[in-house]
């Protein structure tokens, strides 16, 4: 009765997901690189055999790679599920009926705060997929979206 | 709050309630037993023990006394009661724990009896709520009759809602045989559960008392020195008589295998009995431990039908229920262990669930799938084996030995060959079907199975695809099952959008709370 959605395009996260992953990537590249410097001073190769890699890899990492994540993700919230697709190299495309889900969470973590960000999650109670993450939300979509999750699951009860 | 109320055996509750009185020797003995085994372990690491008895003795009392302590404690301030709308229980001496569990909550109550509850008369009821095994609620432990009592007063207030209740509660519901097995077939059954497990604990043992060996086990040296000394006869016997000894061996192997298989088999589905009761699959089995556990039919989500390499072509299966209740360790309720299919037809029927007939409509894997798996387990092993024919060469070339990477190359292919094999066999035997009401998945190699699910019951579909899946346009459809798993594998993506499509009209016209169950 709604079509198999396949067809339909998604809808993409909030422009700020990719500044939050390079933030969150570059946090993580840091001790890294610092690293690379500290190997580099103790001279144990020829100049730059530790930082140009390094320094290349984390430069991929912050610059590169949270955009094609961004262009990799996407939702589409249908009258009654919700399908979340997202993986550069392993595609998933999952489709969780509102009528399935048991309860619904919205995290903010400090890097989704500082960018106005949050992360919808829908519980279910299968053991595959028991919880369906969306990060990349817009906080006030996130929370538009779980209240009209909440309102269906509620109406349907009733 | 610590008024003692005496276990009264009535199930009209309200009132707070104590467990056993003799509860307490039961957990006592049971905490005295799993001790010694650490305190056997602190003596021999402190060198207590070689300070003899009077050293000993104290310390043992000691344990005894602590395990007895803490159990009483445990009991005095352990209480449970039945309330209106939930089960309540109350329990911990500095921490202290209040857990309510409503009735709807509760997915199923378990009655389960262990070898020393047993001998008192006692037993340890068990409330499922699928939080999953840690979370969950036990009350132990009480008489028999009263966990009985116990089990239907809490079956009752729990189905009270669902207005289909039972006229009465309190007298043992009428039970239809669906499956019981004798002790012929319970010696079958272990026949086919065949196990080498015997050996793992055995090196495992070893490995703890190692330092009760005059020699290192491990050392294979030794062995040698051990075979030129005491045991150089052995060596001297000839090849008939080494030959002989490697037969003996092996008989012994498959003596101790059979019997550790027999001995399992016997201890956990002795007395097996399947009925159908009103408030659903009722299974009674265990020779030292008997379990009773009552699956309510409503709850079943998916079905499994598993079976053996080899006991397939005795046709022999065993049937499994998956549900949001889940048995110890494994996540599915073994129903029929070992069985016909005939023996199976009516306790698959009792589910609700239907078998696939003349009229299911089955789909093999894609063919690409198939082509890619063969593909990626001989790559590498071709690869190896190519490198190692490269050294062989490379060393005659030399005028060194090669004997030694050419039976490394040859290892390589013929292991390469079999996973060829392998991934061809488990292609050609993996099938998957959806009608209207259910779907179906075929699959498997050493353990062949065949898993049925409804479609209204699923919780969620994935469509998984790997970087090669999606060069060449197939996926795996993952299903969310509550308690279980299911996927198909291999499938053409153009399918698996349609099966998505069909499953999620039919999940989303029916909701959770809904659903029958």
């Amino acid at each position: 009765m709604y079509g198999t959605m396949d067809e339909d395009a998604l809808t993409p996260l909030h422009p700020n997901y990719v500044k939050a992953v390079r933030l969150g990537t570059a946090l993580f590249a840091l001790p890294l690189v610092i690293g690379a410097l500290v190997l580099e001073t103790a001279g144990l190769l020829p100049h730059g055999s530790f930082v140009v890699p390094a320094l290349l890899v984390a430069l991929y990492g912050v610059l590169r790679v949270p955009l094609r994540r961004y262009h990799a993700r996407g939702y589409q919230m249908g009258a009654d599920r919700l399908r979340v697709v997202r993986g550069l190299l392993f595609r998933s495309d999952t489709v969780v009926p509102f009528g399935r889900v048991q309860h619904i969470d919205v995290l903010q973590g400090p890097i989704e705060r500082g960018y106005g960000l949050a992360t919808l999650v829908l519980h279910t109670a299968g053991n595959h997929n028991a919880s369906v993450a969306l990060p990349g939300l817009g906080h006030a979509d996130a929370l538009a979206m779980r209240e009209a999750i909440r309102a269906h699951v509620k109406r349907e009860t009733i | 709050m610590n008024v003692a109320v005496p276990a009264a055996p009535s199930t009209t509750a309200e009132e707070w309630r104590r467990t056993s009185r003799t509860g307490f020797v039961v957990r006592g003995i049971m905490a005295v037993r799993n001790a010694a085994l650490p305190l056997l372990a602190a003596l021999v690491g402190s060198g207590a023990w070689k300070q003899g008895w009077l050293v000993i003795a104290p310390l043992v009392a000691l344990a005894c006394a602590i395990g007895f302590a803490t159990s009483w404690l445990a009991w005095r301030h352990f209480r449970y009661r039945l309330g209106d709308a939930d089960v309540r229980v109350e329990k911990g001496l500095l921490s202290r724990t209040a857990r309510s569990v409503p009735y709807e909550r509760i997915q199923d109550v378990s009655v389960e009896q262990a070898l020393i509850p047993r001998l008192f008369g006692l037993v340890e009821v068990k409330f499922e709520t699928g939080a999953g095994g840690k979370d969950e609620l036990a009350i132990g432990y009480i008489t028999e009759a009263e966990g009985a009592a116990l089990r239907e007063t809490v079956r009752a207030r729990k189905s009270g809602e669902g207005a289909i209740t039972g006229a009465d509660d309190r007298a043992e519901p009428e039970a239809r045989l669906l499956f019981a097995m004798d002790l012929k077939r319970l010696l079958t059954f272990g026949l086919f559960e065949f196990s080498l497990v015997v050996f793992a604990v055995l090196g495992g043992v070893l490995q703890q008392f190692d330092f009760l060996l005059s020699f290192d086990f491990w050392d294979f040296d030794a062995w040698l020195a051990l075979l030129a000394g005491p045991g150089h006869r052995l060596g001297e016997l000839g090849l008939v008589a080494q030959a002989l000894g490697a037969m003996l061996a092996l008989s012994v192997l498959a003596v101790l295998g059979l019997v550790t298989g027999l001995g399992r088999t016997v201890l956990r589905d002795y007395g097996f009995r399947l009925e159908e009761t009103p408030k659903g699959l009722r299974r009674r089995r265990g020779l030292l431990t008997r379990t009773d556990v009552v699956m309510p039919l409503h709850r079943v989500q998916a079905l499994r039908i598993t079976s053996g390499i080899v006991r397939r072509r005795f046709g022999w299966h065993g049937l499994s229920v998956v549900s949001l209740a889940q048995d110890t360790k494994s996540e599915s309720h073994v129903v029929v262990p070992f069985g016909t299919m005939e023996e199976i037809a009516p306790v698959v029927e009792t589910t609700g669930f239907v078998l696939p007939g003349s009229a299911t409509d089955w789909h093999m894997a894609s063919r690409r799938q198939r082509n890619d798996s063969i593909a990626l387990a001989v790559l590498p092993l071709a690869l190896m084996a190519v490198a190692a024919l490269g050294v062989a060469l490379a060393a005659r070339a030399a005028g060194l030995p090669a004997s030694g990477p050419l039976l490394a190359a040859f290892g390589l292919a013929a292991f390469g060959a079999f996973l060829a094999v392998r991934a061809w066999y488990l292609w050609r035997h993996r099938r998957h079907a959806i009608d209207a009401r259910q779907l179906f998945v075929r699959e498997g190699w050493l353990a062949p199975h065949l898993a049925i699910a409804s479609r209204v019951k699923l919780q969620s579909v994935e469509i998984a695809q790997g970087p090669w899946a999606r060069r060449r346009g197939y996926a795996d459809v993952n299903f969310g099952v509550a308690g279980g798993k299911l996927a198909m594998h291999g499938v053409p993506l153009e399918a698996a959008r349609a099966i998505r499509a069909a499953v999620l009209d039919s999940v989303a016209a029916v909701d959770f709370s809904r659903l029958p169950g």
